[in-house]
């Protein structure tokens, strides 16, 4: 460790250990609970906890379990967009999120939400529903809208966070340290877009379905009682994939790329498309942009 | 700094013992620095000529219907009066602009293995976007700049492009309703 345990470090992990021991909680490790926030972890720190994470969760699921940190790329900054004239509605991109991304089977969690609306109305969220049960989509006289993270560059739930749990990271994504979240949940009050989910109760992932590849700031196995949301898939995109609804998408409608680059598909649909981002009025800038194509 | 704290001051009232030297002592150690990754310089930009981009082979539904001149011999005049076909392929149901257009506008006559252009020239069933581009210039300019349609692979590297064909059926185009996936839980039943 880089510096002196002070008495009050020393209490606390005293303190801690005890409390671990005699709740039996095997959450608990001794990195999860008395390390710094992920920022101001230094390189040593960081590969004790992740190999810490990887053990533990590759003894849960009973497979080979990778727990990432791979860091934003230079000179990259994520866009996405969605061709909203092209989305059938069909779900494929929440089924592939939740598999990619470890989320809950039960209690039900899913970073992705699509909306059914109605043409004569247009983008118009009050009248819209996310329940909708078609034999066969797209229906007429409706149109579809899945929203998730939107990656805001002036994210509200990043400065209504108390204790900077949550963060932009260099390439546009907002994260959340898992692990330094307080599950107060002021961030999801302050998300205009719905797009943060709470873990009310333990996560449930059959260890056959698991994603093995995480990440430690996206979609390795959450504890119960902090929140998450979409991450572009940071496991994948910083490693040059495409995140998982774009490749599961059957219609193409959903483009993704750097937004640095002027020859990425996403700048191709920023320069040539009709674009909307979704409540502009409510100045969060963000990096997710819907289109007509 | 903001996202400091003391960790878990709250439970300092669970006061103990014994086990916390050996966490200690853990905790301690230092370990060889996580080497971190390189970041890569990113400036690959998507390639806009078609030809530089891998398409997978077309999707004839049965395997053994292509070649063409298989069945369709060269040798015999073709008879390119505009019909009902009676004696095969009669399953396909034109539904593209059928009523000006019919096979031999962009089958050839002459050479079955092959496409045709509205000016006569051939293209190859592989390349067939050049086809579907006569028309459809707008589309195919979103579809060469990887905006129509569906990319797979890697957003700054090697792509993976579809045909045309490979989602709209060149005799009935319009992209076929799927069943959706299963609606998301209300609030009220998730325990």
């Amino acid at each position: 460790m880089s510096r002196d345990v002070t008495r009050r470090q020393f209490l606390c992990i005293v303190a801690g250990c005890a409390a671990a021991a005699a709740t039996g909680c095997s959450d608990f490790t001794h990195t999860a609970l008395f390390r710094d926030n992920f920022r101001d972890l230094s390189p040593a720190e960081l590969k004790d906890i992740l190999a810490d994470l990887e053990k533990k969760h590759s003894a849960t699921y009973g497979k080979q379990v990778t727990v990432g940190a791979t860091p934003a790329l230079d000179g990259v900054e994520f866009g996405y967009a969605l061709d909203l004239s092209r989305c059938i509605g069909c779900r494929r991109c929440v089924r592939g999120c939740v598999e990619e991304n470890n989320q809950s089977r039960d209690p039900q969690v899913q970073w992705i939400r699509v909306l059914e609306m109605d043409s004569e109305h247009g983008i118009n969220l009050e009248h819209s529903d996310p329940y909708y049960d078609a034999e066969k989509v797209p229906e007429d006289g409706k149109f579809y809208m899945p929203i998730a993270c939107q990656q805001c560059r002036n994210a509200p739930c990043v400065k209504s966070c108390p204790v900077g749990a949550t963060w932009q990271e260099p390439d546009g994504i907002v994260v959340i340290d898992y692990d330094w979240c307080i599950g107060c949940r002021c961030c999801m009050a302050s998300c205009p877009y719905g797009a943060r989910h709470f873990n009310w109760g333990r996560p449930s992932i059959p260890a056959d379905d698991m994603n093995p590849a995480t990440h430690y700031l996206g979609n390795r196995p959450r504890p119960k009682g902090v929140v998450e949301k979409c991450t572009f898939c940071v496991q994948r995109v910083r490693k040059g994939l495409y995140p998982k609804c774009v490749e599961v998408c059957p219609v193409g409608a959903r483009k993704f790329g750097n937004l640095l680059d002027p020859n990425s598909e996403i700048r191709y649909v920023l320069d040539n498309k009709r674009v909307v981002v979704l409540k502009s009025e409510q100045n969060t800038q963000p990096r997710f942009y819907y289109f007509f194509g | 700094m903001l996202h400091k704290r003391t960790p878990h001051t709250g439970l300092l009232a669970l006061a103990a013992f014994a086990v916390a030297g050996l966490f200690l002592l853990q905790t301690g150690l230092s370990v060889t620095a996580l080497a971190a990754s390189t970041a890569n310089a990113v400036g690959v930009g998507v390639g806009v000529d078609p030809h530089a981009v891998p398409v997978p082979p077309p999707p004839f539904k049965d395997e053994d219907v292509f070649p063409c001149s298989e069945c369709h011999d060269v040798e015999d005049e073709p008879d390119t009066t505009r019909r009902q076909l009676e004696m095969a392929h009669e399953e396909i149901v034109l539904e593209h602009d059928q009523e000006n257009r019919w096979c031999l506008d962009c089958h050839d006559a002459n050479n079955r293995d092959h496409l045709r252009r509205a000016s006569g020239a051939l293209i190859e069933f592989a390349r067939s976007y050049e086809l579907c581009g006569q028309c459809h210039g707008t589309k195919y300019r979103d579809w060469k700049a990887g905006v129509h349609g569906k990319r797979t692979g890697s957003w700054l590297g090697a792509k993976q492009y579809l045909l045309c064909v490979h989602c709209h059926d060149p005799h009935s185009p319009s992209f076929k309703p799927l069943e959706p996936l299963a609606a998301p839980m209300r609030p009220e039943e998730i325990r």
